[in-house]
């Protein structure tokens, strides 16, 4: 069970210990019914070379029968072109297709391992060097490259296969390098070089047990080429045709295509099969290595409603701007069963108002608010509860689907959205002012120009400094706190009346994160609108929101004014979140907990 | 954007450089005897050395090498051992029909796979499954059996098509169209498998990143967002699996053209290979690298303007 131990590195995420993980791997892939199909093929293919000289009833290169014979009582699947048994040329012929195939991914996992783990690990001249080769390699024809090598040295099934493991390294090389550079920084690693074990050691160790699963993939799908390859070259009669191969068979059937079309059949097929089972044994096991597959439930259809007149949502008399009441959202498992992450939660908005949505990362708070949005992942399902935006049903209560056609109507125009990361929220190919002018054009009706003026305003009225630089600059030329003002500013651009903002200052600069919350405050005031400000900063609650609802593990704890809660939290959650915001400010803390303890005395 | 593509060309020559040197090395270096393959075994020592002196094969490696790259600059690639035909001229006479075929395949692949890896990335469901298992069948069948598959099926059994290629300088546009057809067919099908399942690969990538929500909570519509931002963005991701796809079919081609008995540069490297013509052969390695040297320069600057950060700058 030693062994087991250093698989641990191979997965670093998903909280499994590496025994776990590879006692099952081999048992996931007999279950994976490629994976089963793959390993008999390759099996039988295997149990046929080594059996050959047994299991053959004819020697492959000398004729038993009349030429082109069709199957018969002597020779099971026929004969060739000169009267060779078949099924014994079959059975010998997959011996030097394995062999192509070790030989090529031998060769190819030899130099790409090493070289990805030396440029890998150390970088500078060797990375430069085999970077460049590599870049060249790949840009060479290989199938050229292999017609110019028969050409020099003939026939010979290891040169040929040797050098197709030269022209296929760069894969393992770029796979090793990748791999291992994005490992090199890991703690792990740098405690061990802290401990003083050598380059090699840490290689050996570390490295190596995180590129073991993808090398193998790698190599599953290079056995397969190498086997096409080889057999192209045999096909187009550059091979020995001498030796018993598939590929000097296919050669010998194509020539005779018109008299006796099955003997083209039978190496086609062998030759078919082994690389197909080559190629489905390494998707096998990337599904058995990496196992990351997103499970998606089909979605039963809605109810059909009785009689030819389908009821549209109608409006539901409610006061508030935003309602959402009981909602549940759940993921489907990979293993079966679903995921609650939002366990019927129930809160409200009114124009005007900031609703803060406060818990850490995983209590919910942002699934929620994409729900409202309708743009939550495709496998995400809306099990119960409804959401009524001033008057629209956009998810009800029966259906339990978000309701795009309404919703459609209602984003980007009424309900707009600030999210968190701004560099990434930005599309890096288009400038920040057409990012800008299209919404416009599409929600408000206006011409190009109209937008573009009123563009200008929105970057000034967000507190940027030259609008019309900003206006033509690319998100790239920007920094993060001028790119969340362009978003903050998109997300006001068509008047809207509830924007939800995710985060909207997390990913920033302590200082720019006061500034773009002035932002945020100054426009509410002047705009009116309602906000739904999603953090799991209590300062940023304190500092904006009228009202506040907590949430934890997809639940809410306690909502209610933000003074109230603020001084007198009842929850023992919010208390704790409260606490955590104030640690590194003892006295602080300290004057709550005194303040609250004598409140309560 | 200029200097990048300067920068591009010259690594593009200098790798076309690399490739020359060690190709002509290969040949060359392990074929002593060429001269005694060439008169056969009846022919007297005397003769053979005569032989050998007439290509210049008594001269040192190297010095032959300067004097082959010398030629090169200027075009001149030597003459076939066998034909005595310039291998520039054997070679131009060959390239147009290759061209052609390989243009279109990849022009081909380009679409079909685009389409396919965009509905695959986007509907998921069955059309998803469809391009995943046509991946799984492409990457197991070898071009030349898919190309034997089609002449068995369509041009024996059927009769729709030739099943050897009746193109000559005369032949008219229904003939080539007829010709090529199933040349073409099987050239594509294996790009078009592979190269879909990558590109819906980069497609879905490109789905699920921040901006694509984000530019949804604006009321951009779907077609929109797909079109216009995300396949641009999937671009550069699919130029590179296109022009990979590409060297490719450099490849494939010979062997298409030897089932299809098509008069390409294919068949010619085939011939050469056959009878170690190795001036031709070297002449093939160099048209094929200079090609694939030129279309990755196109994908480069294509990438280049695809992104605004080397555009702008």
């Amino acid at each position: 069970m030693s062994a087991t131990v250093d698989a641990a590195p191979t997965t670093p995420a998903g909280g499994q210990s590496g025994t776990v993980k590879r006692a099952g791997v081999v048992g996931r892939l007999l279950k994976n019914p490629m994976g089963l199909i793959a390993i008999i093929i390759l099996v039988t293919i295997v149990a046929s070379a080594l059996l050959a000289g047994v299991l053959a009833p004819y020697d492959p290169s000398r004729a038993t029968n009349s030429v082109l014979a069709g199957p018969n009582g002597v020779n099971v699947l026929g004969t060739d072109s000169t009267g060779r048994d078949i099924l014994s040329r079959l059975l010998f012929g997959a011996r030097g297709t394995l062999v192509s195939a070790a030989i090529a991914a031998g060769v190819a996992i030899a130099i790409g391992l090493p070289a990805g783990l030396i440029a890998g690990y150390y970088g500078s001249w060797f990375d430069n060097l085999s970077s460049w080769s590599t870049n060249i390699l790949m840009s060479l024809p290989t199938m050229i490259v292999l017609l110019a090598v028969r050409a020099a040295v003939g026939p010979s099934i290891p040169i040929t296969m040797a050098i197709f493991g030269v022209m296929v390294s760069p894969g393992f090389f770029r796979l090793v390098r990748t791999a291992t550079q994005s490992v090199r920084n890991e703690l792990y690693v740098d405690a061990a070089r802290v401990a003083g074990l050598s380059d090699f050691r840490i290689m050996a160790r570390h490295i190596f047990g995180v590129v073991r699963a993808p090398v193998i993939i790698q190599a599953a799908m290079v056995c397969g080429i190498a086997i096409s390859f080889q057999s192209s070259l045999e096909f187009l009669g550059l091979g020995d045709p001498t030796a018993a191969t598939w590929g000097v068979m296919v050669n010998d059937g194509f020539r005779s295509i018109y008299r006796q079309p099955m003997a083209l059949v039978w190496p086609t097929l062998a030759i078919t099969l082994t690389i197909g089972g080559f190629v489905l044994l390494g998707n096998a096991l990337r599904d058995a290595l990496e196992d990351q597959v997103k499970v998606k439930e089909k979605v039963p259809a809605p109810p059909k409603v009785s009689g030819a007149v389908v009821q549209v949502p109608t409006a539901v008399a409610t006061p508030h701007l935003l309602e959402v009441s009981n909602l549940r959202i759940q993921y489907p498992q990979p293993g079966g069963g679903r995921k609650t992450v939002v366990d019927g939660v129930s809160w409200h908005v009114d124009r005007g108002e900031v609703l803060g949505i406060v818990g850490e990362s995983g209590s919910g708070k942002s699934q929620t608010a994409f729900a409202v949005l309708g743009l939550l992942p495709d496998n995400a399902l809306i099990t119960s509860g409804q959401i009524t935006f001033d008057g629209h049903q956009t998810v009800d209560a029966r259906s339990q689907r978000i309701n795009q056609s309404v919703l459609s109507q209602l984003r980007g125009k009424r309900i707009s959205y600030i999210p968190q990361e701004p560099m990434s929220n930005l599309d890096p190919s288009f400038t920040i002012g057409s990012q800008l002018v299209r919404p416009m054009t599409k929600m408000l009706k206006i011409s190009e120009s109209e937008a573009e003026k009123r563009a200008l305003d929105l970057l000034a009225a967000v507190g940027i400094k030259d609008p019309r630089r900003t206006f033509k600059s690319y998100p790239h030329q920007v920094s993060g706190g001028m790119a969340q003002r362009v978003l903050i500013a998109g997300a006001i651009s068509c008047e809207p009346d509830l924007i939800i903002a995710d985060e909207p200052t997390t990913a920033l600069d302590v200082t720019v994160q006061a500034e773009v919350l002035d932002v945020i405050r100054d426009l509410q005031r002047e705009l009116h609108q309602g906000i739904i400000l999603v953090t799991h900063n209590f300062g940023v609650v304190a500092d904006l929101c009228d009202r506040v609802a907590v949430m934890q593990n997809g639940r809410i704890v306690e909502q209610g004014d933000v003074r109230t809660i603020l001084r007198t939290p009842q929850d023992q959650y919010t208390q704790m979140l409260l606490e955590s915001m104030l640690v590194g400010k003892t006295p602080m803390t300290k004057l709550i907990k005194q303040d609250s303890m004598g409140g309560l005395q | 954007m200029l200097s990048f593509i300067g920068k591009r060309l010259l690594s593009g020559v200098g790798a076309l450089f690399v490739v020359a040197c060690l190709t002509f090395i290969l040949l060359y270096l392990s074929s002593g005897n060429i001269a005694r393959n060439i008169m056969g075994d009846q022919a007297s020592d005397a003769a053979v050395a005569a032989k050998a002196r007439e290509l210049g094969l008594d001269q040192p490696l190297l010095v032959r090498l300067g004097s082959w790259l010398l030629d090169a600059v200027r075009l001149e690639f030597g003459k076939s051992w066998f034909t005595n035909q310039p291998v520039f001229q054997a070679i131009g006479a060959r390239l147009p029909l290759t061209l052609i075929m390989v243009v279109i395949a990849i022009v081909l692949i380009a679409i079909v796979s685009t389409l396919l890896g965009v509905v695959a990335a986007v509907k998921r469901g069955a059309a998803d499954r469809v391009v995943q298992v046509m991946a799984v069948l492409a990457a197991s069948i070898p071009g030349f059996i898919i190309g034997i598959v089609l002449v068995l099926a369509f041009a024996i059994r059927l009769r729709w098509f030739p099943a050897v290629s009746r193109i000559s300088p005369t032949s008219k546009a229904a003939e080539w169209a007829a010709s090529l057809t199933l040349p073409i067919i099987a050239l594509v099908l294996n790009g078009i498998a592979s190269s879909a399942q990558q590109i819906r690969s980069a497609f879905i990538k490109q789905l699920e990143l921040d901006y694509v929500r984000t530019l949804r909570s604006r009321g951009i519509p779907e077609k929109e967002i797909l079109f216009r931002h995300v396949l641009r963005a999937a671009a550069p991701a699919g130029l590179t699996v296109l022009s990979l796809q590409f060297i490719g079919l450099l490849g494939g081609v010979v062997i298409i053209e030897s089932i299809f008995a098509l008069p390409g540069m294919g068949r010619l490297a085939v011939d050469a290979t056959t009878q170690s013509d190795l001036p031709v052969v070297m002449g093939v390695v160099i048209y094929s690298v200079a090609i694939v040297v030129v279309v990755n320069l196109l994908v480069d600057i294509a990438n280049g303007w695809l992104n605004p950060k080397v555009r702008v700058s």
